[in-house]
């Protein structure tokens, strides 16, 4: 593949990157990354990846656009309030950049789904807001050998892990068991400066490209944790765990469960 | 003086920064190391900061030469892919 004239344009700052080149950026045209959720950390890294020339963005999203979502989820606007997420999304990184086609799926990602949606997929980002879904991705991340991308916001704090199943830690790893329903508020409880949402997923988006270039360090066996108050990134070790129970020696989830059992969502 | 066997050459004149550079590296990716490559061009400031990103690119420079009144030719020889 030889690029055209206007790729040589949008893509010159990547390509006179030594990390890059004209290599890399054709690495990134051909790159396939699926993402959950079309929200505040769907929204940023969508659309980096969009702008960095990544040909396939699979999202899934089952929510419309609201007005309260507007504070952060900076791929929609208020002329597109009602319509699906992922159809306003597709709508905006397709015209950011005409080189990345993004295939929108409304539905909500779950046991039953999750494994054919993301097989075919070289990535796969969490931009999820619920544990249960945390969870669901991490484990049929690690069974299907995806590196995963996982990131979280709330208040003023977020955080963003890398995991590459096989070579380093996972979630379990990290969290083994779900927090009981209620005890980590949500952001509709307890609420998320919106630019932190940025911050976040711009970082993810970054470990993405890193992935697809293969070049720099990931935030394998790390847990990176920003917090917006006092202008602090802390990068926490998290090993491997052998005994995990998705990713150890002796998994005993062998199978994805009904993650939503026993979980009251609001 | 012993002369330089050139591996590819490439035109760009009429293109100015940074396209000078990105067309001059897309280039250099396309041979191998220790092959060299001949890049004619007409943007006089490409002429001085080609020459510094290939060797910031851990690339070595065998010769800048202004060929005529508006033209020169670089000579960069490939060090690592």
């Amino acid at each position: 593949m030889e690029f055209t004239d206007d790729q040589l344009q949008r893509y010159s700052r990547h390509i006179i990157l030594p990390e890059v080149g004209g290599k890399g950026q054709k690495k990134i045209l051909n790159a396939k990354v699926f993402i959950i959720g079309a929200g505040g950390l769907g929204c940023p890294v969508g659309y980096y990846l969009a702008a960095a020339g990544v040909g396939t963005i699979g999202m899934i999203d089952n929510d419309t656009v609201e007005l309260s979502n507007l504070q952060r989820q900076i791929a929609h606007n208020t002329k597109r309030l009602g319509v699906h997420k992922v159809d306003s999304a597709k709508e905006t990184f397709e015209a950011l950049n005409p080189d990345v086609n993004v295939v929108g799926i409304k539905d909500r990602i779950s046991k039953d789904n999750i494994l054919d949606l993301i097989k075919d997929y070289d990535i796969v980002v969490d931009g999820s807001d619920n544990f249960p879904t945390r969870y669901l991705v991490n484990d049929a991340c690690v069974m299907l050998k995806k590196p995963l991308v996982s990131g979280a916001i709330l208040k003023f704090e977020g955080q963003v892990t890398t995991i590459l199943p096989g070579e380093g830690h996972c979630y379990r790893c990290l969290f083994e068991e779900m927090p009981p329903a209620g005890l980590v508020p949500s952001c509709q409880e307890a609420g998320v400066l919106g630019a932190i949402t940025g911050v976040v997923g711009a970082l993810q988006a970054t470990e993405v490209l890193k992935l697809i270039l293969g070049k720099g360090d990931v935030l394998k066996n790390t847990l990176l944790i920003y917090d917006a108050l006092k202008v602090n990134f802390r990068r926490v070790k998290v090993p491997k765990n052998n005994d995990c129970a998705v990713c150890g020696l002796n998994p005993s989830i062998t199978e994805l469960q009904d993650y939503d059992a026993g979980y009251c969502r609001i | 003086m012993e002369d330089i066997k050139i591996d590819k050459r490439i035109n760009i004149k009429g293109l100015i920064c940074p396209y000078t550079f990105v067309k001059s590296k897309l280039a250099i990716e396309d041979i191998e190391v220790g092959e060299t490559l001949e890049i004619l061009l007409d943007y006089e400031e490409a002429s001085r900061s080609i020459p510094k990103s290939m060797e910031d690119h851990g690339h070595k420079i065998l010769k800048v030469e202004k060929i005529n009144d508006t033209d020169w030719t670089i000579t960069v020889r490939k060090e690592k892919e």
